[in-house]
């Protein structure tokens, strides 16, 4: 059963979408704008442009983070850069390009006229950040470097070090922290949004439970922006940082609205491997690494010798083998898959057979130990501190690890949920990645939407509640909603089993990297999506969760988030199964050319996947949004 | 590996703390810090005790919301590494570690090794930006900044925000903290219109939260990430610089 979302494209030339949507949607006064009140939960790239954007604006804006400080958000360890298109480098980049680019990279599955959109807001950004004190890399004449990242053809990326990411959310979180202290934003702290309470089937407000104290409060709004970053911790290791959940888009999802193509998941390929089963997180190494780095493995399975002395003639230099155009450079589902085909025939190395090599000793021999010190200074030190190796002797070992999803939370145009008032940004939705997102394009849309999207399409949305006060908190709504989440505390907490959570997400995290990881085949999906409601059983039965609900209680808060991991995982697992075709992250063995590379099927699966929770124990519904392409011609993606 | 822990332990801010001891056996060198702790923590919780409450995160050394006292020095024994960076192969086996919270009245404890930072963020909202909103920025190279002034505020920016500084200084003081930001700012073009009001809020809400500096040079010593103490010293001369240059202050006692 599908039927067909409104995306609210608006009509006319790609190139002047924006601008006649933008209007076209109604204004708020500004006299009237400090009648309404918004709520942002998060404060990550996203949450935290659109709080200090939208009280710039003069709404009354609340922000929510589980955090101490709003500047611990994820964000902050994004390391390559940020793309625009402002074609500094006179090499032939353009909006247009930029478009084509996102569009061609994530394998056609996003929609056009949002990523026209992201394209053109992408010099914005930069303006703004360079305003706000961003400390950009600078040319010895003072004007912006950029670099070429992720196999881009054109040199767009702007970057701070390997800090992008820490620069650009600190520009955000300073720009808030301005709203904070002129008081038009209030920040509460160490507060985790539990669910988001809806009126009359508009959303009204959110539950939060204060970390601290365990004090479960509501808070009623005239619209809620959610900006609470990707799930790839439900595969347990990731790059994600330890907090990063599911937890409030997936509640969202569970009051209405709609999650978007969930099994569109990107696995990073340099990441350091796991060096022992305790291991609690991946690091990331920044991709810029492949640049100069030569990935291989032993042609020989039991090749017991140091990497050094293993002559080129017995190395598998296997992606500038296979891809002889690309080499080293493939872009990361590529990368990705051949690292796992090569460890799943035998051949990984290190003590536990989890990596392939990537090797600096010709690059070393080439430009000298001085410039790959200049170059990757900062990432060699950080492998060796981890790894206790020496990557200027010894080469790195390498794995692909969970990184990015692409899928969220379904939005329209204007961002919008499915969910009237609810609104979701940055990589909580599922927007402008289709099936694959390029480097330094996460950034890039975190604050698209949050300083330049949003703080116009939700004056749409609020002109029409003029003078409408918020629900109040003590509506039988908010009243019913703190009653669910406070059984649900009270609930894990009386379970006393003989498991940890960590215990439990550890084996989740298993089935998910097996069955709904790299490679994804319609045997084992059904596997995981017979194993994982049992698991998910289990855990109801036996998991122990010590402490009480009105303390600062670690277990507990990971306990809640694991039963909303446990129905996604279900759902990505039902979603790569419905997905009849290979694309971006998502590859089905079933749908793969002669040599391997993955077939989309443009036939049957151009469209968007968004899924309608139909409660507990009932399988979700899919909707299909339909992807037309006008301006881009569908291609298969070669890199041969 | 093994080692043996001293733990402080403090059910929450009012609570009463002391240290308790726990073996962490079977560990391996390649875990990192908090890995460990994360066993420690799943043997206790299958005993029917408490886990250790302390914050963390990214685990890659960036979020700033990792960091404990080891054996009394912030983020523990090796230099410019915070807490989720540092691993088990630099202790031996047999080892005593003493783990504590960050030790300052501007962090009061909120439970075990957790400590409220908030006020780091009271002095950012004092002055620690641009006044840029959204919107009315120019084109990013019409301010050209001079690469040798860009990289500098880089490195006052690299400022992870933990709180090693403060925790390391005998006076509990958080000027390292503050004068990174007001570097940072202070350095770039974009930031002189807002120069002698930056410093000049930002340092009187470090004073009401933090101690005073008497230049013992703990702070950059325990810094994660290397932030020298020339930012203090530019930081006090800005400071100065803004106080004479008031003119409402001129002619008055």
């Amino acid at each position: 059963m599908t039927a067909t979302l409104d995306a609210k494209v608006p009509a006319g030339p790609l190139e002047d979408k924006w601008d006649n949507h933008r209007f076209g949607i109604r204004l708020v006064n500004p006299a009237n704008k400090r009648k309404y009140r918004i709520i942002v939960v998060g404060t990550g790239l996203a949450g935290a442009s659109a709080a200090a954007t939208l009280a710039e604006l003069g709404y009354n804006v609340d922000v929510f983070t589980f955090h101490d400080s709003p500047r611990r958000a994820h964000s902050i360890a994004a390391q390559g850069g940020i793309n625009a298109a402002k074609n500094y480098r006179n090499d032939g980049d353009s909006v247009f390009r930029l478009f084509y680019d996102t569009v061609k990279g994530g394998d056609f599955r996003s929609r056009e006229a949002n990523v026209y959109r992201l394209a053109q807001v992408s010099n914005e950004i930069i303006d703004q950040c360079a305003a706000q004190g961003v400390p950009f890399a600078r040319e010895y004449g003072g004007l912006l470097d950029n670099r070429s990242f992720g196999g881009a053809q054109v040199s767009r990326t702007f970057y701070a070090r390997g800090q992008t990411g820490q620069q650009l959310l600190l520009g955000a979180y300073q720009a808030m922290a301005r709203q904070i202290h002129l008081g038009t934003v209030t920040l509460h702290t160490r507060s985790e949004m539990l669910d988001v309470v809806l009126k009359d089937g508009s959303a009204a407000g959110i539950v939060v439970r204060d970390l601290a104290t365990g004090a479960v409060t509501s808070h009623s709004a005239h619209a809620v922006v959610l900006a609470t970053g990707g799930y790839s911790n439900v595969f347990y290791l990731s790059t994600n940082a330890m907090a990063c959940n599911v937890t409030a888009v997936w509640r969202a999802h569970r009051k209405g609205a709609y999650f978007a193509n969930p099994c569109f998941t990107q696995i990073h390929p340099t990441c350091i491997p796991a060096s022992d089963e305790f291991q609690s997180k991946l690091t990331l190494m920044s991709e810029s690494l492949r640049n100069d780095g030569r990935i291989w493995v032993p042609r020989n399975h039991d090749d017991g010798r140091p990497p050094d002395q293993i002559p080129d003639p017995d190395r598998d230099y296997y992606l500038e083998r296979i891809y002889p155009s690309f080499g080293n450079l493939a872009p990361r589902d590529i990368a990705s898959r051949a690292a796992m085909r090569m460890i799943e025939t035998n051949l990984g190395v290190g003590p536990l057979k989890n990596g392939v090599y990537l090797d600096f000793a010709d690059a070393i021999g080439r430009l000298g130990r001085s410039v790959i010190e200049t170059r990757y200074g900062n990432l060699f030190e950080m492998y060796q501190r981890i790894t206790d190796e020496d990557p200027y002797t010894a080469p790195m070992r390498i794995y692909p690890a969970p990184h990015y999803t692409m899928g969220g939370l379904w939005v329209d145009y204007n961002l919008m949920t499915t969910v009237p008032g609810l609104y979701c940004i940055g990589e909580a939705n599922f927007s402008d990645h289709g099936a694959n997102r390029l480097g330094a394009s996460a950034l890039m849309q975190g604050l698209a939407d949050g300083y330049f999207v949003i703080p116009y399409t939700i004056g749409d949305y609020l002109a029409s509640h003029l003078n409408r006060p918020p629900v109040s908190t003590s509506d039988p709504v908010f009243v019913e909603a703190e009653r669910a989440v406070q059984d649900q505390v009270d609930r894990l907490l009386s379970i006393r089993g003989t498991r940890t959570v960590d215990d439990f997400h550890r084996e989740l995290g298993k089935i998910m990297i097996e069955h709904c990881g790299m490679a994804r085949s319609r045997s084992g999906l059904e596997k995981a999506i017979a194993e994982i409601p049992a698991l998910k059983a289990e855990f109801l039965a036996d998991v122990r969760v010590p402490g009480s609900a009105a303390t600062l209680n670690q277990s507990l808060e990971k306990a809640g988030r694991m039963l909303d991991f446990f129905e996604l995982a279900e759902l990505m697992c039902r979603d790569a199964l419905d997905r009849e075709e290979s694309c971006g992250g998502h590859f089905r063995i079933e749908h793969q050319t002669e040599e391997g590379e993955a077939r989309r099927n443009d036939e049957d699966c151009a469209h968007v996947s968004a899924w309608a929770w139909e409660g507990e124990g009932a399988a979700a519904v899919k909707h299909a949004e339909e992807l037309r392409f006008e301006y881009v011609t569908l291609a298969q993606r070669s890199y041969r | 590996m093994d080692v043996t822990l001293r733990v402080w332990r403090q059910a929450g801010p009012d609570a009463h703390g002391e240290f308790k001891t726990y073996p962490a056996t079977g560990v391996p060198a390649e875990a990192s810090f908090l890995e460990m702790l994360d066993m420690v923590n799943e043997r206790l919780t299958l005993a029917g005790d408490d886990p250790i409450v302390f914050d963390h995160d990214c685990r890659e050394g960036i979020c700033g919301s990792c960091g404990v006292m080891i054996n009394g020095q912030p983020h523990g024994p090796q230099l410019g590494t915070a807490t989720c960076q540092l691993h088990m192969r630099k202790f031996s086996h047999g080892d005593t570690i003493i783990v504590e919270p960050w030790r300052a009245a501007g962090f009061p404890i909120v439970r075990d090794l957790m400590v409220d930072r908030s006020a780091l963020d009271r002095i950012v909202e004092a002055g620690g930006y641009i006044s840029a909103p959204t919107g009315s920025a120019p084109d990013a190279n019409l301010i050209p900044v001079p690469q040798e002034a860009a990289e500098t505020a880089m490195d006052a920016a690299a400022c992870i925000g933990c709180g090693a500084c403060v925790a390391a200084c005998p006076n509990s003081a958080a000027q390292l903290f503050t004068a990174a930001k007001i570097v940072h700012l202070n350095l770039l073009p974009q930031g002189q219109p807002e120069r002698d009001r930056r410093v000049t809020a930002m340092v009187e809400t470090m004073e009401a939260h933090f101690g005073s500096c008497t230049n013992h040079g703990e702070c950059q010593q325990a810094c994660p990430k290397g932030i020298s103490i020339d930012t203090i010293a530019l930081m006090n001369r800005d400071y100065l610089r803004a106080k004479l240059a008031d003119r409402r202050l001129t002619g008055r006692r």
